[in-house]
């Protein structure tokens, strides 16, 4: 992204000035530079025009929304200024609802970037049958989110096939669903069983680029597997490590369907995530100006936390010194 | 710089046209109206279809009439969002807990003059108790099109082979009340292993669906004139506290997380509306219909209620409103009898439910339909009824335990929705 910007800007620096300008159709003016800048804007448009009309123009339209009260079925919509960001400030359920996102988040981000690693480690090995377990474990990401989850909705009931098989191995299983802390471990372990296969790829491709020398030069040093795993293997995939993290963070921000279907925010709201949140206020309640004022809140929160993680790159990301 | 905003704003402007090109292509030439209905029910969009089609016939203007089914449990979510999407449909069914929100609003057009002037519509014999819900200043803004009160669908096989006395057993010998109901269920969940009564669409989450329940006992969620709560009234907190027995001690109703459908044969009884009696229609288990068990105030009866409305944003209101008159005028109203009760009086009586509704005999129309809403207590619904339905559903979920304290859980709702009973 930066190489191009810099690219681009060198160019524009050079073009002809502006009194030196032919008027259209004669030789003089279209130069080849002008018929490559005209090519290079052409191959960028589609990805363009969709950034503007699908990302930019919605994203300050939610912005400007926010400053409304708009009720749908009054079919009102008022400037009310900063009155929807007072009452955020002071909405005594957001306190609760950013809790459990963090909770979630962080829950979600540990256990699947770890599975996802150690998957990874076990998969490179030069063993029969890899293959098949790799896409055993990838498989899930391909499958539709709300058919997974709806499946796992009937699998996690009381008189469901997780309690059943724990019923075989003479265990009696909780109320998955139901229980405040298992309602939200249930989301996370579903959600993570179905992406973590996308993470365990992108590590594979990097454990697969870490050049054996290393590791015979360190074997070679007397370096036992978790030395060369800490000092050889983590700080030359840590690029993957970064990214896998980023993406996570911010889909487990994005979490919804899981919700949806699963839990509805619920037992009480131990699973009402933010944008759950939004969905329920904006939607369900019909009030859309709030609604887009909690998710300008979400994108604050998901810009920060990529931001502080692109910053801390630096720090801990190899390549990057 | 010039050449490349040019070329962004030439494109832009490109989509833009292309994007409102599919608006204007259909302003003039015949209308095609479309309504939003909950039922995907094949005879139901069957009999819509076929009323629809005569329309059609008479009525150059209208080319096709659309019946659009949305899934039950998100339908009034999916229907706003249609509307605050620029789409909304021409007319769309309303369920009774979004009434107060959609009357209100000013969001459906008010439909007396159009009906009044219809010819043959004898508007005057609606049944005030019916339409009460869906007026607002004297103006009706949804025709009632189902007053559809709340029985007991019984699995008589089931119940025979536990055991249990039948329902209509119970009835004639005046015995027809809650404990003997449970009693029945528990016997079926003992000797059967499949669940023994199901409030239907309840789920843990529907807490209104358990009206149908409590109102035996007097209770109610919140006073007549919407300002106070009920749940932690003497009798709600008796209720709850029977109900709750029934499900973790006796297990006479399947527990949170556990699913059990009726109409597949995998309960002894179910709480539902008459409309639901289509699916019994090739049913291989014999089955009955009896009215609600009496609590400990007496008998009673619950009804729901389903309105049918013309959007104001619609682009054919006043065709959609010409059509809603047809669809519910007395010719058609009598068809529609046979899966939704009608709010004409002179419908309401057993041989004219009875001529459409081949499935039930007169005894369990007249005892269930016609006295139940002579009589019924129509399911709760107040303003703002999504926020407050939110709000109560979260604060119930502590009493789904085994170990739950109903009276403080109870005491925990009123405290939740005091605030919003009071907006």
């Amino acid at each position: 992204m930066s190489v191009l910007t810099r690219d681009t800007a060198g160019r524009a620096g050079d073009r002809p000035a502006p009194g030196g300008a032919a008027p259209p159709g004669r030789r003089g003016w279209w130069t080849t530079r002008r018929r490559d800048q005209l090519a290079g804007l052409l191959f960028i448009a589609p990805q363009l025009v969709g950034s503007v009309l699908f990302v930019l123009i919605p994203l300050g339209l939610v912005v400007w929304y926010s400053l409304h009260e708009w009720n749908v079925l009054a079919d009102t919509f008022e400037f009310v200024g900063a009155d929807n960001y007072r009452a955020m400030a002071g909405d005594p359920n957001l306190p609760s609802v950013l809790w459990v996102t963090a909770l979630f988040s962080v829950g979600l981000v540990a256990f699947n970037l770890s599975l996802a690693l150690l998957l990874a480690v076990l998969l490179n090995q030069r063993l029969r049958g890899t293959v098949l377990f790799r896409t055993l474990f990838f498989s899930p990401v391909v499958v539709s989110l709300v058919a997974w989850t709806i499946v796992w909705g009937f699998l996690l009931q009381d008189n469901g096939g997780v309690n059943g098989l724990l019923g075989t191995l003479g265990l009696d299983g909780p109320n998955w669903l139901r229980g405040d802390t298992t309602a939200l471990l249930s989301v996370i372990v579903v959600q993570v069983v179905k992406n973590v296969g996308l993470n365990m790829v992108l590590f594979l491709a990097a454990l697969q680029g870490v050049p054996a020398e290393l590791y015979e030069a360190a074997r070679v040093e007397g370096a036992n597997a978790w030395t060369r795993f800490r000092r050889i293997t983590v700080p030359l995939i840590s690029p993957t490590i970064l990214l896998t993290s980023i993406i996570t963070v911010v889909g487990s921000l994005q979490v919804f369907a899981q919700i949806a279907v699963l839990t509805q925010g619920g037992p009480g709201t131990s699973t009402t995530v933010l944008v759950y949140y939004l969905y329920q206020r904006a939607f369900q309640f019909h009030q859309f100006g709030y609604g887009a004022t909690l998710s300008v809140l979400l994108f604050l929160i998901v810009l920060a936390l990529t931001v502080v993680q692109w910053r801390m790159r630096r720090r801990w990301v190899f390549h990057e010194q | 710089m010039k050449i490349r905003l040019t070329a962004a704003v030439a494109l832009t402007a490109l989509l833009g046209l292309t994007a409102c090109g599919g608006d204007s292509a259909e302003s003039d030439g015949p209308a095609t109206l479309r309504m939003t209905i909950w039922s995907a029910n094949e005879a139901h969009l069957k009999l819509f279809n076929e009323i629809a089609a005569e329309y059609t016939a008479n009525k150059p203007e209208v080319a096709a009439i659309d019946f659009d089914p949305i899934p039950l449990e998100n339908y009034t979510t999916t229907l706003t969002t249609q509307i605050a999407g620029g789409n909304p449909p021409d007319l769309a069914w309303v369920m009774e807990n979004a009434a107060p929100d959609f009357v209100n609003s000013g969001a459906l057009v008010p439909l007396d003059d159009t009906l009044k002037a219809t010819e043959g519509y004898t508007f005057d014999e609606l049944a005030p108790a019916a339409t009460r819900l869906w007026q607002a200043d004297g103006k009706l803004y949804a025709y009632p099109f189902s007053t559809s009160p709340f029985g007991v669908f019984v699995n008589t096989d089931l119940l025979t082979e536990a055991g249990a006395k039948a329902p209509a057993e119970l009835i004639s010998a005046g015995q027809w009340t809650w404990p003997n109901a449970l009693a029945a269920a528990t016997a079926v969940q003992a000797e059967t292993g499949k669940a023994g009564l199901v409030v239907r669409d309840f789920d843990y989450k529907s807490w209104d669906y358990l009206s149908t329940v409590w109102t035996g006992w007097g209770a109610r969620a919140w006073s007549e004139d919407g300002k106070t709560c009920g749940f932690n009234s003497p009798e709600m907190v008796d209720a709850m506290t029977a109900l709750h027995k029934a499900i973790f001690v006796d297990k006479a109703l399947p527990g949170p997380g556990t699913t059990a459908d009726f109409f597949a044969g995998e309960a002894g009884m179910t709480i539902a509306q008459i409309s639901r009696a289509s699916l019994l229609a090739d049913q291989k288990f014999d089955w009955d219909l009896v009215p609600l068990p009496a609590g400990p105030k007496g008998e009673y009866a619950v009804i729901g209620q389903g309105g049918m409305g013309v959007l104001k944003k619609g682009k054919n209101a006043e065709l959609a409103a010409d059509f809603l008159a047809y669809l519910t005028n007395p010719a058609n109203s009598a068809k529609l009898a046979q899966f939704f009760p009608p709010p004409r009086t002179s419908l309401l009586t057993a041989e004219t439910l009875a001529k459409t509704n081949p499935l039930l005999s007169p005894e369990q129309l007249q005892q269930v339909v016609i006295d139940g809403i002579a009589d019924g207590v129509v399911k709760p619904s107040h303003t703002g009824q999504a926020e407050l339905n939110q709000a109560v559903r979260a604060a119930l979920d502590p009493l789904w335990q085994p170990n739950a304290d109903v009276r403080s859980v109870l005491d925990g709702v009123c405290s939740t929705i005091n605030p919003l009973l009071a907006k």
